[in-house]
């Protein structure tokens, strides 16, 4: 049909406005299937109806929807700027030492040494930039990969987050004081059941996606992410946007450090490890092509809430939650041949209709 | 026509002691093509990068418009017109088209901090800069580069460095991966630049493509400009035997012939 068109077009050279409104039409039916979050659209609606059926009215309640909402949140804060940094090519496999450290740099700051929370909460996202910037420039200068660069740091960072916590607090659980202000902004339950962080991951989520689509930056980090040779030709500064893109991801991690502890009045040492495979898999199965180069940020939004329907909505069924580790392996392999799909069809520019 | 746009003398570049590029010179004019001709690993590539400022040449000078330059990076070659379009048009596939256009280029609007990528007008921009180069297939900006076809990528990459001002073109075997029709329009395009006034250098292997549109040409051997000639002083058969190493043929002709009996190679 879109191959026609311009054909048309050429033989009448004042083409009617009837004609051009039909063929728009036409396009952007089209034009939807070759966006990158389509394949992550089905998936989300593909779960949440199984769910819908066998998880039945729990699932659909309140309650059901806040406990899927709070992982999609807290997922989503992280998975926002590691899509930013996959885009680009590159991997952070860091953010779930950040994720504790930046709790329990908290949790030492204001509850052990007793400073304001606010001093604390500092801390924490300092400790982010930091994270971050030593990730970014190691990566810049080393030449090596990013995604050992990155899980270098969430061992070593796992290791110093464990046996700096013994050594000043002699525990690996260190409680903090009440701050109802700063607990109102972070870490409080909207109606006793919404975590506040679901309005952090939809703030971040605007901002993000004003980036990536609307601002020169966002066009920086696909070109780079495609090729970065042609880019740094082209004039863009390759390693200045990857080392902030690596800020952004720890700071992320970080705030979902901030988020849990102030949730749940303390730190653990261990907590956040899960983040590490769970965004890779929220940013992949929503539309991220691994490589670099492609993706949407609607799409990483569907895949966090794709994720937290598959993890949350297994309780609801009545099943051995074991069950869901099984659903998420199955659904990360579909939604990456789903997306490779319409990739392919989005490059085929309509051409692949003509053929067929 | 009387100070050439872009000179190079005597330049050489050697690494770690092997010389890649040893004494060439060469002159580009304004509206003029200079086909660079040579077999693979002649050096044509390395002379690229000397012009693009990717490397800095070990010995020699670059001079443009009578000036002499030195370039620290490729900015400064782009700075001052120069610009190289590679075998692929350096172009990003899962891009839309005006984002490629545009890389590195951005128009923008609005105050910080809400300032944005126009794409409205970087559409516009790059399907009538696209129109302008007979590439009639693209209609809308927001197509993904890499739904176009080698030739159309190639007019995409020579579009936008005609657009940003380029005064001298350096097209890296640019008709290399495309079939006989796109490689004629990719030729045509060529031609379109050097009616413009613009100094194209036109680096290829194939000298049907480089006789078809050159002034003048220089032939690359092992790093060496081993002759150089205005359009019409040489025929095809002078051309192709000076880049095949005509000596080194006649050599291998006369060993094959001790070994095998009269041996002619066509």
């Amino acid at each position: 049909m879109t191959t026609q068109a311009p054909a048309g077009g050429k033989t009448t050279s004042a083409q009617s406005p009837a004609t051009s409104t039909v063929f728009v039409s036409q396009r952007s039916f089209g034009d939807f299937f070759r966006r990158p979050e389509t394949g992550a659209l089905v998936g989300t609606l593909l779960v949440f109806v199984f769910f819908a059926v066998f998880g039945g009215q729990q699932f659909l309640s309140s309650g059901g929807v806040a406990s899927w909402l709070n992982i999609a949140a807290e997922l989503a804060i992280i998975a926002l700027p590691v899509a930013l940094l996959m885009i680009a090519g590159e991997f952070d496999l860091s953010v779930g030492s950040v994720v504790a450290s930046s709790s329990v740099t908290l949790a030492v700051v204001s509850g052990t040494w007793g400073m304001p929370m606010i001093v604390g909460i500092f801390a924490a996202l300092l400790l982010g930039v930091l994270t971050g910037l030593v990730n970014g420039i190691m990566v810049a200068r080393t030449n090596v990969p990013s995604f050992i660069v990155t899980l270098a740091m969430q061992f070593a960072l796992a290791g110093l987050t464990l046996g700096l916590a013994r050594v000043l607090t002699g525990s690996t659980s260190i409680p903090i004081p009440n701050d109802p202000a700063l607990k109102a902004i972070f870490g409080t339950l909207i109606n006793g059941q919404f975590e506040v962080a679901i309005f952090w991951a939809i703030g971040i989520a605007i901002v993000v996606a004003w980036i990536l689509q609307m601002t020169k930056y966002g066009n920086w980090i696909f070109a780079i992410g495609g090729d970065a040779v042609s880019a740094r030709a082209s004039g863009i500064p390759v390693v200045g946007t990857k080392v902030a893109l690596f800020v952004a991801s720890s700071v992320g991690a970080a705030l979902v450090g901030i988020i849990q502890t102030l949730l749940y009045n303390g730190a653990q040492t261990g907590t956040g490890q899960s983040f590490v495979f769970n965004s890779i898999i929220a940013v992949v199965v929503g539309g991220v092509l691994l490589t670099g180069g492609y993706g949407s940020v609607v799409g990483v939004m569907l895949g966090c809430l794709t994720f937290a329907i598959v993890n949350q909505g297994i309780y609801y069924t009545g099943w051995n939650s074991d069950w869901a580790s099984l659903i998420l392996g199955i659904l990360l392999l579909a939604a990456v041949l789903m997306n490779n799909t319409f990739r392919r069809l989005a490059l085929s520019g309509g051409k692949a209709k003509a053929k067929n | 026509m009387t100070t050439p746009l872009l000179t190079l003398k005597n330049v050489s570049k050697s690494f770690a002691g092997n010389h890649a590029l040893s004494d060439i010179s060469l002159e580009v004019n304004a509206g003029e093509v200079l086909c660079l001709l040579g077999d693979n690993g002649a050096g044509k590539s390395t002379l690229i990068k000397v012009l693009s400022g990717v490397h800095k040449p070990s010995a020699g000078t670059l001079t443009v418009n009578g000036e002499p330059v030195v370039f620290d990076s490729p900015k400064d070659a782009g700075d001052v017109g120069i610009a190289t379009v590679h075998q692929y048009g350096g172009t990003f596939p899962l891009m839309s088209v005006a984002r490629n256009f545009f890389v590195g280029k951005e128009p923008t609007k609005g105050v910080w901090p809400f300032r944005y990528f126009d794409q409205k007008k970087a559409g516009e921009i790059t399907v009538r800069e696209m129109q302008k180069l007979g590439i009639t297939r693209v209609t809308d900006g927001n197509r993904l580069a890499g739904a176009l076809s080698g030739g159309e990528r190639q007019s995409l990459a020579i579009a936008r460095a005609v657009y940003f001002g380029a005064k001298v073109l350096i097209l890296d075997e640019p008709t290399s991966a495309l079939g006989v029709k796109q490689a004629t329009h990719v030729l045509r395009l060529i031609m379109q630049a050097r009616a413009q006034g613009i100094a194209v250098i036109f680096v290829t292997h194939n000298v049907t493509h480089a006789m078809a549109v050159g002034d003048q040409f220089a032939v690359l051997i092992h790093g060496r400009k081993a002759d150089g000639f205005r359009k019409g002083e040489r025929t095809r058969e002078q051309i192709t035997d000076l880049m095949a190493g005509g000596e080194a043929m006649a050599e291998l002709e006369a060993d094959l012939a001790t070994l095998t009996g009269t041996v002619k190679i066509p």
